[in-house]
């Protein structure tokens, strides 16, 4: 077996480790919470005897706990999360009438983190001075700033004082409308990361900057423009797409805190929603959800970043975060 | 972990040398002072609350909602005729004990642990690293979300939770800290003289590797505060009516509606100013710590 195949098998070992682990730990969330599992399910409701050993068998609570496990998580597997409490449907149906609205929330975000964190990097990088002392304190403050106070600015601001954008909540038709409400959630989302994201550019940028190469490329006649693109951006790819691709997991996270701030219909306010009404299902099947494509997006990240960067082999890099 | 994200790259940044250069808000000598002062003053008002503050935070008038700055209220009040100022100065408060909690367990923890993986090697370090992996794959604020939904809202669920996610970020790097020092002669003659290993790790290892631990602890700390505050936002962490910056961030947003900015603005403003100046005091510490080993 080589070195790659050996790595790449490793990964994927540690990733189905992970992910069993933390279905443990989020099937467990429910037997571990003070008082009886039965409690959660009754919700109120008057609790005789009858319904409690209905309840008990209806959820199989009297088999040992590893069974219970192994049915919840083979339930899981087959898109059977159970049923929400609260919204009296199916925990797979709820999940996918509000995926569309996070998905397109963080596409967005990620978007805007994209372009406004390189664009914003390159430019202090190459215009020294000014410039990039006035990216260095932006950024410095983005990076402070948590998106729910991004989110308060961004309304105070364009929805209240200016009327630009629309405030929270309200139901968009279209498209167009819908990318019209989602435009604060997703500068509020984008903000803080798209801070780091230009400071990780801008060094980038700089190391490559003081490179022979660059000299070198100069010197033969290169234009300006030609050396930034194909000699200083390509080469300074490689740590930016390392840590963008770690932000598109932390935005799958922070997602829940702006969707509840500006009242948007998605998983992340649905989790939060669900936490305070104690719909116990729904919270399972969301952070089950949020952890395994956490995980993903990481492992992704890993094994495309050699592709843009050959220099980055898979074995050192694997060595060198373990 | 959005919020756990930061700490990652913040440890990615350091790793790399060009970042050594970087400075976080211009020069580096009066700014790191000023935010060490900031921080200073913080500390003072949020133990000296009681004194400072104008009005009992939690007192509502309803006959005095959302009335204006100036006047007998500094900073006005909020939707219930709370002074904001008070409110404020008490909220420095939670806001300041939450982080110590989170930033004390992870801290010790992580060090311990670290230096365990570190110093040891093997089977410990392998088992003690996939375990600190594990709980790297879980972002920050889900697993506060998930024990709050278990053990309900309040300071306890939120500061545990993320106690448990900071500890690998301190773990890894005093592992890596201490890899890198066990390998120097130093510790190899203290060796040849017969001294044992528990007696160097705590009298020679981890007096060098403090500095190192006390600039991420500085910027853990910032961003725990920004985590913890985000839970109080969502309305899982510190309860009302008691005075917290994200609590009163979440009351706010009605009244910004009504176009008083104020009861949401200015908790926010405390928030990216500690958060900020964290920052400067964790980098700054950072920045030493380069120079002197170059």
């Amino acid at each position: 077996m080589n070195g790659i195949t050996r790595y790449l098998l490793g990964r994927l070992a540690g990733l189905l480790g992970v992910l069993l682990v933390t279905s443990f730990v989020v099937f467990a969330t429910v037997h571990l919470a003070p008082g009886n599992p039965v409690t959660f399910l009754l919700h109120g409701r008057p609790a005789t005897p009858e319904t409690v050993a209905a309840l008990r068998a209806e959820h199989h609570l009297d088999d040992p706990v590893a069974v219970q496990y192994a049915g919840w998580l083979g339930d899981a597997l087959r898109g059977d999360f159970g049923r929400s409490t609260q919204y009296h449907q199916d925990v797979a149906t709820l999940l996918g009438t509000r995926l569309g609205g996070t998905f397109l929330l963080v596409g967005y975000s990620a978007l805007l983190v994209a372009v406004g964190g390189v664009g914003l990097g390159v430019l202090a990088a190459l215009r020294p001075g000014l410039v990039d002392r006035l990216v260095l304190i932006g950024t410095g403050i983005a990076t402070a700033t948590p998106s729910f106070v991004s989110a308060i600015a961004l309304v105070s601001l364009f929805s209240v004082n200016l009327g630009w954008f629309p405030g929270p909540g309200g139901t968009p038709e279209g498209l167009a409308d819908r990318l019209h409400h989602l435009t604060l959630p997703a500068v509020a989302l984008a903000t803080t990361f798209a801070g780091l994201l230009a400071r990780v550019t801008r060094s980038a940028m700089l190391d490559e900057l003081g490179r022979e190469h660059v000299d070198v490329a100069r010197a033969r006649g290169v234009a300006g423009r030609t050396v930034v693109r194909r000699h200083v951006l390509r080469n300074g790819l490689g740590p930016v797409v390392t840590v963008g691709g770690t932000m598109l997991a932390g935005l799958l996270v922070t997602t829940s805190i702006v969707e509840t701030a500006f009242d948007v219909p998605g998983l992340g306010s649905l989790l939060v929603q669900s936490v305070t009404a104690k719909d116990f299902a729904v919270v399972q099947a969301v952070t089950l959800l949020s952890v395994a494509v956490f995980v993903l997006v990481n492992l992704a990240v890993d094994l495309l970043a050699p592709l843009i960067d050959p220099r980055l082999s898979l074995l050192t890099h694997g060595e060198g975060t373990s | 972990m959005t919020l756990t994200a930061p700490p990652a790259a913040a440890t990615a940044l350091r790793r790399r040398p060009g970042l050594r250069r970087l400075r976080l808000l211009g020069g580096q000598g009066p700014l790191f002072t000023a935010a060490l002062l900031l921080l200073a003053a913080l500390v003072l008002v949020a133990a000296l609350a009681p004194l400072l503050a104008p009005y009992d935070p939690e007192a509502m008038d309803l006959t005095a909602s959302l009335v204006g700055t100036g006047g007998d209220h500094l900073l006005g009040t909020d939707q219930s005729g709370r002074d904001i100022l008070s409110r404020l100065l008490y909220g420095a408060r939670t806001g300041l004990l939450g982080p110590l909690l989170v930033v004390a367990v992870s801290t010790v923890l992580g060090t311990g642990l670290g230096v365990l993986a570190g110093w040891r090697g093997g089977w410990a370090d392998a088992v003690l690293s996939r375990s600190m992996d594990l709980v790297f794959a879980v972002p920050g604020l889900l697993l506060a979300i998930m024990l709050v939904a278990v053990a309900g809202s309040g300071m306890t669920a939120p500061v545990v939770a993320m106690a448990v996610a900071y500890t690998p970020y301190v773990g890894r790097l005093v592992r890596g800290v201490a890899r890198q020092e066990k390998a120097r002669p130093y510790i190899e003659s203290y060796r040849v003289q017969g001294w044992s290993g528990r007696t160097i790790c705590l009298r020679h290892l981890l007096p060098n590797i403090a500095p190192t631990v006390l600039a991420q602890s500085a910027m853990n700390f910032g961003y725990a505060l920004m985590d913890l505050a985000a839970l109080s936002f969502l309305g899982f962490g510190v309860q009302p009516p008691t005075a917290d910056w994200g609590a009163m961030i979440n009351e706010g947003q009605s009244a910004i509606q009504q176009g008083a900015m104020l009861p949401a603005l200015a908790p926010s403003f405390c928030i990216v100013l500690a958060v900020v100046a964290f920052g400067i005091v964790g980098e700054g510490i950072a920045d030493r710590i380069a120079k002197r080993e170059r």
